[in-house]
């Protein structure tokens, strides 16, 4: 088995968040929330009696002070990288786990600082130096070592052979295998060194081949083979304009032939690339950044594009009012290039794609769009207009709505209600005046109420619901707002 | 005497094609068969059974322009059935259509492009999406010049698309328009209203004149007949 260093970051999402707005760590408490349950906190919020898995209105009562951050995986992983890349600089061969933690072979770092617990001492003192916080512990295998930093104030080495008497007063929790721990507390196993006393053989017949891994860590055998990360080659490009360049055609003409070797040298990799994050800095720091998905993969041409649509779309906004002076391209998401070439036979959409891209070069990223139905109770919510390329976001239409109109839908429905006039005699309709042409009413019915965000006195918005038929075999969707206006959301002929 | 002239003594002969070169000569020549006539033998695009009837070649001809009214029912009925059929369509100039109809109309929105707003460029916009090799409806943001129609039919030929056109249009196959809708399930004041039943008139050159007149509907009821 391999001697095995494991460098730990303590609270990493919640470190993750910090680094990410570039704030210093703080003595407040924060908490990480995925759907509403604590997923990770800081010790100020330990203290505060805040635990992984907690609600968030029980967190937030026993500490109103808490701060709360979304869970972002993409977040914890980026904020890691440059970490890795800097802890692969003072020691070979790393193998990130997961964002926060990662493993190295120590025998080399062992030699070169004169012994493990040194080596990992010097680690984590150069780590703190630059204010990572890290613990280390070096063990046979990744799974003792882990256990050995999270126990570690700064760094804690297990002798080898060691590791089994290390892990066995340790709850079966710690594995982290739902069904399996769970099982075990009910069969009385509690620690690591009692599930490592059971026979092999019946828990292999019990358990199957992923408890026989697992038994076989609980007793600090770690078979698990350790795959170093290929340290990536960094294909992110960053154009520097000094003075900085405020003209959009100026900015994309200084960024094309960086595009072009951005796209050649992920080519070089075999790489092709879907989603690129352009990044946008003006000279007071002030930055704008977003991720552009590409329908097939990107092209120099199109990463150009992205670059100009994001500064006009920056333009409408507060930032960047001093120019640009840095334009950084990286790749977020990238595929085997064979995946992506164009090919022998075309893929079978390849002239869509390039149609609708030069359509967008026309008209702006916005220009063209994709339809799907969204959830909501008025008509012109339930149309959502996705831009080409990207993708549509979760549709919620399946949920209840009630209000919504049932089928069948207006095949016309206004983006935005057009004021219509209605003469009504006690509540019937009677004539209708749209689109220029007054008609009388031959068919109607209603009012159908709509209420909408009823939970909210300052948000809530009601309205009544009308079908009408005129004699111009017109059929429309009308809404009568509280006011007594009328309006056609849609238009059924 | 006469000076010795020299002359090139050998009749003009080009080297044979070899077997690819011909067939990309005949690629060629076919091509530009395509963009200079519609054959009566022209593929067609599926089109709803009542309307499919009235037109010459029994569907939407490839590389051929239609002209309709302003019908949105109309509109979403004739893309339902190129979009099943795995072909594209996008719809340029009209920011109110509906999704959800185009849904129940059978159209997959998976191969539904919208362009809202072409602007000024909306003819240009037409003109690239005729690549898409699908259909293309268009509300035309003005008036077109019958040279620019002619450019666009040749791209429509050459990349075997169908233009759908809200408003007159030079050269036009066929004009379909909707004459009345009728409305059934609304009283006064009670019910929910039904999908319509349209009275449909197809006219054009080559539309037999006895097939003029049709009815057609939301595809999940029956036809009626127009006398």
């Amino acid at each position: 088995m391999e001697r095995c260093l494991v460098l730990w970051c303590p609270d990493w999402p919640v470190a993750a968040y910090l680094r990410g707005r570039g704030e210093p760590e703080r003595a407040a408490p924060i908490a990480v929330f995925a759907q509403n349950l604590v997923v990770a906190c800081n010790a100020a919020a330990r203290q505060e009696g805040i635990r992984r898995g907690m609600r968030r209105r029980d967190a937030q009562s026993r500490c109103p002070a808490l701060r709360i951050a979304a869970e972002d995986p993409a977040r914890d992983a980026r904020e890691f990288l440059p970490i890795a890349d800097r802890i692969e600089r003072l020691a070979p061969g790393l193998q990130i786990m997961r964002p926060g933690l990662c493993a190295l072979r120590i025998r080399g770092a062992a030699r070169y600082y004169g012994g493990e617990l040194p080596a990992a001492l010097a680690l984590v003192q150069l780590l703190r130096e630059e204010g990572i916080d890290v613990r280390a512990g070096v063990a046979d295998g990744r799974f003792a070592a882990e256990q050995a930093a999270r126990a570690a104030a700064d760094a804690i080495v297990i002798e080898e052979g060691g590791s089994g008497a290390f892990l066995a007063p340790l709850p079966v929790e710690t594995l982290d295998e739902e069904p399996l721990t769970k099982l075990l507390g009910q069969l009385g196993i509690r620690t690591l060194g009692d599930f490592a006393r059971l026979g092999a053989r019946e828990v292999l017949d019990r358990f199957g081949p992923s408890g026989a891994l697992r038994h076989a860590l609980a007793a600090g055998e770690d078979s698990r083979r350790f795959e170093p990360r290929a340290a990536p080659p960094d294909h992110t490009r960053e154009i520097a304009f000094e003075p900085p360049v405020a003209i959009a055609d100026q900015v994309a003409f200084g960024v094309r032939v960086a595009a072009e070797q951005f796209i050649a040298g992920l080519a070089q990799a075999g790489l092709a690339c879907t989603e690129v994050r352009v990044e946008l800095v003006g000279p007071d720091g002030d930055a704008v950044e977003r991720v552009w998905a590409h329908p097939a993969a990107f092209g120099a041409t199109s990463v150009v594009e992205r670059v100009r649509w994001q500064l006009e779309a920056a333009a409408t906004g507060t930032s960047l009012r001093g120019g640009v002076s840095t334009v950084r391209i990286a790749p977020e998401v990238t595929g085997s290039i064979s995946a992506h070439e164009p090919g022998l036979y075309g893929r079978p959409d390849e002239r869509v794609v390039h149609a609708l891209s030069r359509v967008q070069a026309m008209l702006g990223h916005r220009g063209v769009a994709t339809a799907s139905v969204g959830g909501g109770r008025r008509l012109a919510d339930r149309q959502v207009l996705t831009p080409w390329g990207e993708r549509a976001p979760r549709s919620l239409a399946d949920r209840p709505w009630p209000g919504a109109l049932p089928a069948p839908h207006p095949a016309s429905v206004y983006p935005r209600p057009i004021p219509v006039q209605v003469e009504h005699a006690g509540g019937a309709p009677e004539w209708i005046t749209a689109d220029g042409a007054r008609s009388r009413v031959t068919a109607w019915a209603g009012p159908w109420p709509l209420v909408e965000r009823g939970w909210s006195p300052a948000e809530r918005r009601r309205a009544d619901r009308y079908q009408v038929v005129d004699e111009a075999g017109r059929a429309w969707a009308l809404l009568l707002e509280q006011g007594g206006e009328w309006s056609a959301e849609g238009r059924y002929d | 005497m006469f000076d010795h002239v020299p002359v090139n003594a050998a009749p003009l002969r080009r080297p044979i094609p070899s077997g690819d070169e011909l067939a990309r000569l005949r690629a060629g020549i076919e091509r530009i068969e395509r963009t200079t006539r519609i054959g009566s033998d022209a593929p067609v695009l599926p089109a709803p059974p009542s309307i499919a009837r009235a037109l010459p070649g029994g569907g939407l001809r490839v590389g051929a322009a239609y002209s309709l009214d302003r019908s949105m029912p109309l509109l979403l009925e004739l893309l339902a059935g190129p979009t099943s059929a795995g072909k594209w369509c996008a719809v340029t100039g009209m920011p109110e259509l509906g999704v959800e109809a185009a849904r129940e109309a059978g159209i997959d929105l998976d191969r539904l492009v919208l362009v809202p707003h072409p602007g000024e460029r909306w003819l240009a916009v037409a003109s690239a999406l005729a690549e898409i090799g699908g259909i293309v409806a268009v509300r035309p943001g003005g008036r077109v010049r019958d040279s620019d129609a002619a450019r666009l039919a040749a791209r429509l030929r050459d990349r075997e698309s169908v233009l759908l056109v809200q408003g007159a249009w030079p050269g036009a196959e066929a004009t379909i328009r909707v004459e009345r809708t009728s409305w059934s399930g609304l009283g006064a004041g009670w019910g929910y209203l039904d999908p319509g039943m349209r009275d449909v008139v197809v006219s054009g050159r080559r539309v037999p004149v006895a097939s003029r007149r049709t009815a057609s509907e939301a595809p999940r009821h029956g036809l009626r007949a127009v006398g």
